[in-house]
């Protein structure tokens, strides 16, 4: 399982198993259910949310770089897709004290890890 | 129908921290398994161990006598003693040896277990952004878990109450002083919803048994316990495992679901069946899972089991009677040879102050652990 280089707000590629149709996030060469092999496809970014997390303290660096200033926890979960992915991301929302298993999130790659943000009004099945 | 396996010698050193080595402490672990079987360690004709980070068990001759047996080092995560188990039963079932031991060991440092993304096939934001924490995954398995069947955190807190209580009666348990199910919720918020009290921690410690044909033991004294059945199995597609990028929709598969009923088809009972068990519980969420994952509740019927107290000593389904991992921290190698050294105990009705009420006749034991990995076993007197 390799994870590509991906360029800033290139979308989310994944892949999609010629065999079984199972869709994959970051892209597989081959199918993890079937062994077929894979293409890339490109992934909707909105969802819902599936489980979640707060990071409470700070990670062990190395591997993790803290950014400047305090530690400040920060939620994570899964993201369901329209796909039937479930997603790992970084959830960025102002409110840790309000996060609730089901509530429309979009997700989106950039430099690090997917990140996640509340779905905004239209932007629903885009 | 496959030759019988007979348990005939159970040991345990303390766990927690220590001065001494991994290795030292297998030592004295193999040691007082062999007492136990009332054999010295000549009459050892084969043997399966290992460890995730204290060394390699095959180096132990050095310390045992250089008696000239085969001794294969396994490496196989949380299931390195139920593959030591596994591969000792196999040994005696093909007639290679009649008299086997099985051993596990390590110590790890605190804090240990620092995952880098590449070994697990990640790249590298995966650790710079924060998400290579394994309290994470166990947060958002139960969190889920608690919101499809109605499981509440007061729960996940009696969970853990009743490891330290157990611990209590535990004599080489590392945390041997009870806590309340308050103190336990108030210990601070690690990976919501578990809090610092509902996780084990990495430690140190070693288990080992002495297995043998129905033949050899009968030339011993001591009173064994027959192994029923030992099944490992990993993954399939579908499951919910650590560090995982992505998991497909749908309902989750469960290594713990696969491995456990292969154990028990292969002893021929079921779950309603066993007396006594051991299910993994690296933290508490882990324990009220697998009740339902090994088959012993409906999903969700964990909430009123535990707070009837049906999982403590005097229960119905008495469940992690030495307090488990939480209470005896998680040497990695040694903690899946710990639980049968238990459930032996149990069943010889020589677990003390711990004892199941009742002489239990049928036990369980079940490790779970990453990349998907599951090892249980069926136990009988």
């Amino acid at each position: 399982m390799a994870t590509d280089p991906r360029s800033p707000d290139a979308g989310l590629q994944g892949s999609r198993c010629s065999g079984c149709a199972v869709a994959a996030y970051p892209a597989e060469d081959t199918c993890p259910r079937c062994g077929e092999s894979a293409h890339p496809a490109a992934l909707q970014g909105t969802g819902t949310l599936w489980t979640w997390t707060v990071q409470r303290y700070a990670p062990k660096s190395p591997p993790y770089q803290a950014p400047p200033g305090d530690f400040v926890p920060f939620a994570l979960g899964y993201v369901e897709l329209a796909e039937g992915v479930r997603v790992a991301a970084v959830l960025d929302l102002d409110d840790l004290g309000d996060i609730r298993i089901g509530m429309p999130l979009t997700v989106t790659a950039g430099t690090g890890v997917p990140r996640a943000r509340p779905t905004a009004r239209g932007e629903e099945g885009t | 129908m496959s030759t019988e396996v007979l348990i005939c010698g159970a040991g345990r050193t303390p766990f927690g921290r220590s001065e001494a080595t991994g290795r030292q402490l297998a030592v004295g672990a193999v040691n007082a398994a062999l007492a136990d079987a009332g054999i010295a360690w000549p009459r050892v004709r084969a043997a399966f161990g290992g460890s995730d980070s204290a060394g390699l068990a095959d180096t132990l001759v050095a310390q045992l006598g250089l008696t000239g047996l085969p001794f294969v080092n396994v490496k196989n995560g949380c299931a390195t003693g139920g593959s030591a188990l596994i591969s000792a039963v196999n040994a005696i079932r093909s007639g290679m040896a009649d008299v086997v031991l099985a051993v596990g060991f390590d110590k790890h440092p605190r804090g240990a277990f620092d995952p880098r993304p590449e070994d697990w096939g990640l790249g590298a934001e995966y650790g710079s952004d924060g998400l290579m924490v394994t309290t994470q995954f166990f947060g958002m398995k139960i969190q889920r878990y608690m919101h499809d069947h109605e499981v509440t955190a007061r729960t996940l807190a009696l969970v853990a109450e009743k490891a330290y209580r157990n611990g209590a009666l535990t004599p080489d348990a590392w945390r041997r002083k009870p806590v309340s199910a308050e103190e336990i919720l108030g210990s601070g918020m690690v990976s919501d919803p578990l809090t610092r009290y509902m996780f084990c921690s990495p430690g140190a410690g070693a288990a080992a048994l002495v297995l043998c044909s129905p033949e050899a033991a009968r030339t011993m004294d001591g009173t064994p316990v027959t192994l029923r059945s030992a099944a490992v199995r990993t993954r399939r597609f579908g499951s919910f495992e650590v560090f995982s990028p992505w998991i497909p929709a749908g309902e989750l598969t469960s290594v713990s679901r696969d491995a456990s009923a292969a154990a028990f088809e292969e002893a021929g009972v079921g779950p309603g069946d066993v007396d006594v068990c051991q299910l993994q519980d690296t933290e508490s969420g882990a324990e009220v899972m697998h009740m339902a994952e090994c088959g012993f509740c409906a999903d969700g019927e964990q909430e009123r089991l535990v707070a009837s107290g049906a999982t403590g000593i005097g229960g119905t389904l008495p469940v992690n009677t030495d307090g488990g991992c939480i209470a005896n921290g998680e040497p990695i190698g040694a903690s899946g040879l710990r639980q049968v050294y238990e459930v032996v105990q149990q069943l010889r009705g020589r677990a003390g102050e711990r004892q199941v009420p009742g002489q239990p006749r049928v036990g369980f034991t079940h490790v779970y652990g990453a990349p998907g990995v599951s090892a249980c076993t069926v136990l009988s007197r």
